[in-house]
């Protein structure tokens, strides 16, 4: 009992609100804040290029997040994320452009219509299980791209639908530096209500869906309303996210949200941890980092003495894709209970720490 | 009737297969009542049935008067029907305390949108007045050292003993035990004897368990129903079962000629067919 706990010793609840609080102890909520803090003087201290890196982890550990609550809390599977994402972008440019709504509302308006549509999908995805959800969200996928094709009033075809800039109180944000702080602030905002709901009573409902629905039925869960209300919600997130997306590049195209798209979501998840809130951050930061630093690598592997001796001239581009691939299957072995388990089992060394036997 | 449960010709098959052939039988409010039967006897059917796992083939099922045959089984939360399982059946990377937070569900109001408010909604004062009442149960069943362990981790006796939390959540006035002393040895089972007739007695819960202990269901029982091959075979007092015939021979297979009733062996026969 004691080596599962990062409680430290002597840190006694007295009542049970000190006991429901989202971080454990308060020395880990005062590093949380510290983090926020540091992360707002963020824009003065990096370079555009690794703002705009910034900027993808927040608005992909949106979606990813989204994707956790169905896959990782009700137990569910999805492979349709990238279509939802999408869906996002596309609706609130259009509801900016075509009812000059403020970009300001557009956003979560965005993510409210596309939850509506999760739900739509939902409703039989809630009745299959495995194998046979996995199929029918690789149609909820499709069936979003090919009306995004067709339907030229809506995203404009094959031209890139065009998308306004942030603004706020007649204020444009535009660029990395200003952008940052709307991602931040709606990353930290999607967070907290998914905290929230997971301490609370729907969310636990999901998670028992996820643990036995047999019982949850029993408990008076009505199955098919929460596994179509986890669409939904997943659907949520990712509408936000594709919104955000949308905001910030400008222009929206359908290039790069294909299936692909939505594997790599699950792939954010599964490295970051199912069912772990924190975790899902981690494992998106990881899966953007990842390509970004074997990037890196190669840039300065390129002309060195490993290099010529090897003889290895245009194959490191290749190389690199394989060691891409070759760490995350290394990290599905390795760590299957994904980066969010990784770090509690660091912090429960370091808290019984030298003394840990 | 003044029954709080009621069966009246209950059939259940699967199939050609039949787990329950015309089981009727009542529950008086306030009361313990045991089902009895050797192993494929249909008492976990009759459960499932009553929970709303299965729908009967035939016959009505009744809770105060109502038919609730048709009600779907996260309804029968909200009318006060709770059960445990013969399976362990918890939310396994759960903390206890949250498993038994599950069984509020019904009695709590706030949804994913004023519970992902938690503070402007006022769910969080909800959580906590209900958390009240959990910690309520884990202080009757003697699970506060257990409280935030994982559900999973737990040793098979506590995992029985947080199934019952779970339920008496719920605030049943009907609970349903499906073998709670399954597996478990003779301390636990007097500990888990002791909380099912605190259940009925202290908080008035009306019982219907399913046990193989005949020691306990011969103790703590009110009443006791047998069945056998998907038949009801005896009901009644537990000392007037105990010596019913029927019951004997379902149990003991004897073959004393005094016990075999002419009208009831082809019958039998029949079912087995």
């Amino acid at each position: 009992m004691v080596a599962r706990s990062t409680i430290p010793a002597g840190d006694f609840r007295t009542s049970y609100a000190a006991d429901t609080t989202i971080f454990p102890t308060r020395t880990s909520r005062n590093f949380a804040i510290a983090g926020v803090i540091l992360l707002c003087f963020a824009p003065q201290a990096f370079s555009e290029y690794w703002l705009s890196v910034a900027i993808q982890i927040g608005i992909f550990a949106i979606a990813a997040l989204g994707l956790n609550i169905l896959v990782g809390f009700t137990g569910q599977i999805s492979i349709g994320q990238a279509g939802f994402f999408l869906l996002g972008a596309f609706t609130s440019a259009y509801i900016n452009n075509t009812y000059a709504i403020p970009v300001f509302f557009a956003i979560p308006l965005a993510g409210v219509i596309t939850a509506l549509v999760g739900l739509v999908f939902g409703l039989p995805a809630a009745r299959l299980k495995g194998l046979y959800l996995v199929i029918a969200t690789l149609a909820a996928q499709y069936i979003l791209l090919d009306f995004f094709s067709r339907a030229e009033w809506f995203s404009g075809g094959s031209v890139p639908a065009s998308a306004n800039p942030f603004s706020i109180f007649g204020y444009t944000l535009r660029g990395d530096r200003q952008y940052f702080y709307v991602v931040l602030a709606y990353v930290l905002v999607c967070y907290l209500l998914v905290t929230n709901l997971m301490r609370t009573r729907d969310g636990r409902a999901l998670i028992a869906i996820r643990d036995h629905y047999l019982s949850a039925e029993i408990m008076g869960i009505n199955l098919t309303k929460y596994r179509t209300l986890s669409f939904g919600l997943a659907a949520f997130f990712a509408g936000i996210a594709g919104a955000l997306y949308a905001h910030y590049q400008l222009v929206i195209s359908q290039e790069g949200f294909g299936i692909e798209r939505s594997i790599l979501f699950l792939a954010m998840i599964i490295i970051g941890g199912t069912g772990s809130i924190m975790g899902t951050l981690m494992g998106t930061a990881f899966v953007v980092l990842l390509p970004e630093s074997m990037e890196w690598l190669s840039h300065n592997l390129k002309g060195s003495s490993i290099d010529k001796a090897l003889a290895l001239n245009n194959n490191i581009t290749f190389l690199r894709e394989i060691a891409i691939g070759m760490i995350i299957i290394a990290f599905l072995m390795f760590e299957p209970d994904g980066l969010a388990h990784r770090w509690r089992q660091i912090k429960t060394y370091w808290k019984l720490y030298p003394f840990s036997h | 009737m003044d029954y709080t449960l009621e069966a009246r010709g209950v059939s259940l098959r699967f199939g050609g297969v039949k787990a329950l052939t015309d089981v009727s039988f009542g529950v008086r409010e306030g009361e313990l009542f045991s089902i009895i039967g050797p192993n494929g006897a249909g008492k976990t059917s009759i459960v499932n049935c009553i929970s709303g796992r299965y729908k009967p083939t035939e016959g009505r099922l009744f809770h105060r008067g109502r038919d609730i045959t048709g009600l779907p089984p996260n309804a029968r939360a909200n009318i006060g029907i709770g059960r445990t399982f013969q399976n362990l059946a918890l939310f396994h990377h759960m903390s206890v305390l949250d498993n038994i937070m599950v069984g509020r569900h019904h009695l709590l109001k706030n949804n994913f949108l004023t519970g992902s408010l938690y503070w402007l909604t006022g769910a969080r004062r909800e959580e906590l007045k209900h958390r009240e009442k959990v910690e309520q149960i884990i202080d009757f069943l003697d699970l506060q050292s257990v409280r935030k362990a994982p559900a999973g981790t737990l040793s098979y006796g506590l995992r029985k003993r947080v199934e019952l939390a779970r339920a008496m959540a719920l605030e049943p006035h009907l609970i349903l035990l499906d073998e709670p002393m399954a597996g478990m040895n003779f301390e636990e089972k007097e500990d888990m004897a002791r909380y099912i007739v605190d259940l009925n007695e202290e908080y008035g819960m009306t019982v219907v368990m399913i046990e193989h202990d005949m020691g306990v269901v011969m103790d703590i029982s009110h009443r006791v129903m047998v069945l056998d091959f998907g038949r009801k075979i005896a009901e009644g007092d537990p000392a007037a079962v105990l010596a019913d015939p029927h019951v004997k021979r379902a149990y003991l297979g004897e073959e004393d000629e005094l016990l075999v009733d002419p009208d009831d062996a082809p019958s039998i026969a029949e079912d087995a067919a």
